[in-house]
């Protein structure tokens, strides 16, 4: 029974050898080309790690995904989680489910396109054609602000697009891992004279960790691989660079090969340990299914 | 009694907070589906809610912005584009994920445990550290600009989580089936093609909705490997462009974008349980 089928190999050869290809051999190669200068010929040491962490615009792309890593990721999951719960409680369930995934279906482009024109600006006087500043003049006092220029709120505005396509991830997730709460443990807690809060905070919440710690982290890692939505909106421009954009432009732009691997090197370093618990934490669920 | 009375006043409150949440997420998209039917001098005067005003008058709507990016700003080839290159981006990794996927399920050879670590390992790379490598090869066997070029590359990336995900589904399937065909001396290649493949489709179906939005949706992939030529942009890249060099043109920047997730929202609608499933299962993709 358990003899070696040679035909095995036939079977698993395309695989392995596109992926030595297209990922093995890369990766080996980026970090190899991160200790040399912009034309790979030079070996210059740790030169491109130097700048990677000293100069401003990268110290600022940096500063950026913490931002965006901070907000982005509180908000997506608990704004999931809350609906998740809330949800459950209303007929028009499926309905409102719908709308709020809709955003995972669409590109990262379009979905710039429709937050570009939410911000639109016009000075003060003119009407206003972007919702949002045209909603909040109705406000006395209130000028018009061009959201994606402004340094206080452009990263803000960014960040939101983001947590406006995921959410709908976070909530799909967390509401199955919530409608799998046996019912009796909740109706349990309340016949007990636990109001709703206390029912969540005591018993929904640390019911659903393992699930919200999957969601978490996936979050994580889009925030730090994030780069379309940076690109099409503002392109880093008016500080609000992050560092997959930077990679792009040092490859691209600057044809500095050195530079953009050695960005492209620190943005697996970062996600490795993010993506080893990610990865374990799915093989349990599945383990669990 | 006074239990009742507390669920009695938040009920309102669970629904006013519910419908506005969907508003907030409703009313973008909506903004943009109706700015791309209004003319330009419309766009640049009043807010597409006020469309409201007065709804029925259909003298206010066209199609001129469509037919307008569709000719003239090249998104009808770009839509053109995107099929040619996310079908067979679609297609072949789940082909190859599948044989290789059903060999680390059911088949015994060496090191089979480690190869299988190694392919799921592999998830981890990001994009970002293979962009460089790949495409000087490209360069030099003339694959860049390539619709070939990109298919490969989609294959790559796609890969990992299709063996994962495959290997798990064909291992999950029930053992003595796959024995009794053996023993009335089926062959690996007869069970993989009339029993393993046909009692997964839900799992296919739901790896093929998650890789083609993926590739459709992909920017970054196709901006490094086929670069902004009109002839062979995808949606993703030519819009990205119509971005820069329509910049206040609202009328045609919403057409463009719409044209670019119709087929995405298609599928959404008719298959959302598929879809929803692909989704979820993919997240951990890199």
């Amino acid at each position: 029974m358990k003899k070696t089928n040679k035909w095995a190999w036939f079977y698993i050869a395309p695989t392995l050898s596109i992926l030595t290809f297209f990922l093995v051999y890369p990766t080996i190669n980026t970090f190899y080309l991160s200790f040399f200068d912009e034309d790979s010929e030079n070996f210059i040491g740790l030169a491109n790690y130097l700048f990677a962490f000293t100069r401003k615009i990268m110290l600022n792309a940096f500063r950026n995904n913490l931002i965006w890593l901070v907000i982005f990721t509180t908000f997506t999951v608990s704004l999931g989680l809350i609906l998740a719960v809330l949800l459950d409680r209303v007929r028009y369930e499926v309905v409102a489910k719908s709308i709020i995934f809709i955003p995972m279906a669409i590109s990262f482009v379009g979905a710039g396109v429709i937050w570009k024109f939410v911000y639109a600006y016009k000075p003060a006087g003119a009407h206003q054609i972007g919702i949002l500043n045209a909603v909040l003049i109705k406000f006395p006092n209130f000028q018009p602000i061009a959201w994606l220029v402004n340094k206080t709120t452009n990263n803000f505005a960014l960040i939101f697009a983001g947590i406006w396509i995921w959410v709908g991830f976070c909530m799909v997730i967390l509401s199955a891992a919530y409608k799998g709460i046996p019912n009796e443990l909740l109706e349990a807690a309340r016949v007990d004279g636990a109001n709703e809060f206390q029912v969540f905070w005591r018993i929904t919440l640390p019911v659903m960790k393992p699930t919200i710690a999957v969601v978490a982290t996936t979050m994580v890692i889009n925030v730090l691989k994030v780069f379309d939505i940076v690109y099409v909106m503002t392109n880093g421009a008016h500080g609000t660079e992050v560092v997959a954009n930077r990679m792009y432009k040092e490859m691209f732009h600057f044809n500095n090969f050195g530079r953009a691997s050695a960005i492209a090197v620190i943005l697996l370093l970062a996600i490795i340990p993010v993506m080893i618990i990610n990865i374990r934490r799915f093989q349990e669920q599945e383990a669990m299914r | 009694m006074k239990k009742k009375i507390t669920k009695l006043l938040s009920r309102p409150l669970l629904h006013i907070v519910i419908v506005l949440i969907s508003l907030v997420w409703l009313l973008p998209s909506v903004g943009l589906l109706i700015t791309s039917f209004r003319v330009r001098n419309d766009v640049m005067s009043s807010g597409w809610w006020t469309v409201f005003q007065h709804p029925f008058e259909f003298t206010q709507y066209s199609l001129k912005n469509y037919t307008h990016v569709i000719t003239a700003n090249g998104m009808g080839q770009a839509f053109l584009n995107s099929l040619l290159i996310t079908i067979p981006s679609t297609i072949i990794p789940i082909m190859i994920a599948s044989f290789a996927a059903y060999a680390f399920a059911r088949m015994e050879f060496p090191g089979r445990q480690v190869l299988f670590v190694i392919v799921v390992g592999l998830l981890v790379v990001p994009l970002q550290m293979t962009l460089i490598p790949i495409l000087r090869v490209y360069n030099r066997l003339g694959l860049a600009g390539t619709f070939i070029g990109i298919w490969l590359a989609h294959t790559g990336y796609g890969l990992p989580f299709a063996v994962y995900l495959l290997r798990n589904f064909f291992g999950a399937l029930p053992k003595d089936i796959f024995e009794s065909a053996f023993l009335d001396g089926a062959s690996h290649f007869t069970a993989f093609f009339r029993l393993a493949l046909p009692l997964s489709v839900p799992a296919l179906a739901s790896l093929a909705i998650f890789q083609f939005l993926w590739v459709w949706n992909d920017l970054l992939v196709a901006l490094i490997y086929l670069g902004g030529t009109e002839r062979v942009a995808p949606l993703t890249v030519r819009l990205s462009s119509l971005i820069n060099s329509l910049g206040q043109n609202w009328h045609l920047l919403t057409a463009a974008a719409f044209i670019s997730m119709v087929l995405p929202l298609i599928i959404f609608f008719s298959l959302q349980r598929y879809f929803v499933r692909g989704i979820l299962a993919g997240s951990i993709k890199g």
